[in-house]
């Protein structure tokens, strides 16, 4: 890249190698100069508000450190590292994907600026030095802003994984009687993760009978519906029998209207009914004992 | 078709027979196993029928309509038949792809199926069904 620059130009100044640490030293000397004018530049383009003032400026001074240490020296694990680092530390703060790239394009900007400002004079010199800086600035904006949304979807992932995996419990009541209550609304994928634990769960608990609570679950679509009653039909081949209770209202109607074949579900209005029923079919008879417990 | 040796096992307990299905079958295996079993339930005058298939992580539509025709066939030479042992996954697998089971009862392992021919004969004493 530096082909087209270098024709009538001094040979001790000939590629990237020589120009970096030149342009790092100079970004280095002029810091704090730099670093002022770039978190006023932050302020004023309205980025970063969720931060103080001290968080600012440590925040500003660290970033800024680590930029010209990723330019001077390029390594790629440097800069993953770097902006892996930046985003763990970020993201807690509500800071916003739009937000970081922004900060970095600032700097990148003002860097850029201080350079033309060096080197004005002498113009070759100048393009073989942007030549130099503006892949580096680059690939630095770039890994940052992939960084950053990387590090926020693994916090989503993560997120989704805890609560999918408190959203439907696989709960033992009596020997081969289970229940799962469903909590929160029933999609795609968690009706499959329910069926995958439905299943399961009837396995380890040799379990005969299912109670399958759905009073926390606001609405169904006919998709679901389906799956619902393809999970009944399974758990029959699996020789465990399924009774759903808490039908609201409003999911009674919606299944009915959508027409989803109902015949082969066992459903009972709520689960009180439900276990009572559960436990008739495995033999069970709670009876109350009269002593101090009753009423 | 019959050659090779046996990938699954009928054994006789009391009245009943438990056929065991070691490995997946292909489809002549599948046949051999249907004659052997049907053969049987005639010569020891077995009453029930449990087919395990529990060894078997994939179910076809081929094996499941077969398994089907056992229970059929089964009957109409005086057992019940029992299928115990199907995996979570072949279960939903099977419905999702419209395969069931027809009308032979199903349970969860040996146990249960023993048990579940049990009150089956329970319920009809006198007949042999």
């Amino acid at each position: 890249m530096t082909e087209r620059a270098s024709a009538g130009f001094p040979a001790q100044i000939s590629d990237e190698e020589e120009l970096l640490p030149q342009l790092v030293a100079h970004l280095r000397e002029h810091r704090t100069r730099l670093r002022q004018e770039w978190a006023t530049r932050i302020q004023g383009a309205h980025l970063l508000q969720a931060m103080t003032p001290q968080e600012m400026a440590a925040e500003t001074t660290s970033v800024y450190d680590n930029y010209v240490e990723v330019l001077e020296t390029g390594s790629v694990e440097a800069l993953q590292r770097y902006a892996r680092n930046l985003s763990e530390r970020i993201i807690p703060r509500g800071v916003e994907t739009q937000e970081v790239v922004g900060i970095v394009l600032l700097l990148r900007d003002v860097l850029a600026r201080s350079l033309f400002e060096k080197y004005q004079r002498d113009f070759p010199l100048l393009n073989r030095v942007l030549d130099a800086y503006e892949p580096a600035a680059n690939r630095i904006a770039n890994t940052v802003a992939v960084s950053f949304v990387d590090e926020r979807e693994r916090v989503i992932r993560q997120q989704q994984d805890s609560i999918r995996e408190l959203s439907t419990p696989v709960l033992p009541v009596r020997e081969r009687l289970l229940i799962l209550p469903i909590i929160g609304v029933l999609d795609a994928e968690r009706a499959r993760q329910l069926t995958e634990q439905l299943l399961s769960g009837i396995r380890t608990h040799r379990a005969k009978v299912v109670v399958v609570d759905i009073t926390g679950v606001p609405d169904v679509d006919e998709a679901v519906a389906n799956h619902l009653v393809q999970t009944v039909d399974a758990s029959r081949l699996m020789g465990a029998s399924v009774i759903i209770t808490g039908l609201s209202p409003e999911i009674a109607q919606t299944l009915v209207t959508i027409g989803v074949d109902l015949s082969k579900m066992d459903t009972i209005g709520d689960l009180q009914g439900g276990l009572e029923e559960a436990e008739r079919h495995l033999g069970y008879a709670v009876t109350r004992t009269e002593g101090p417990g009753g009423p | 078709m019959t050659a090779g040796p046996r990938l699954f096992s009928i054994l006789r307990q009391g009245p009943y027979l438990i056929a065991s299905i070691h490995t997946a079958l292909d489809d002549s295996q599948l046949v051999r196993f249907q004659e052997d079993l049907i053969d049987q339930i005639g010569r020891y005058r077995a009453r029930g029928v449990v087919i395990d298939v529990a060894a078997l992580d994939v179910l076809d539509s081929f094996a499941s309509r077969m398994l089907r025709d056992i229970g059929e066939m089964a009957r109409l030479r005086g057992a019940a038949t029992v299928v115990v042992g199907i995996q979570p996954d072949v279960a939903f697998t099977m419905v999702r792809l419209g395969m069931d089971t027809g009308s032979v009862a199903t349970a969860l392992d040996l146990e249960e199926g023993l048990s579940s021919l049990e009150r089956l004969m329970n319920a009809s004493p006198g007949r042999r069904t």
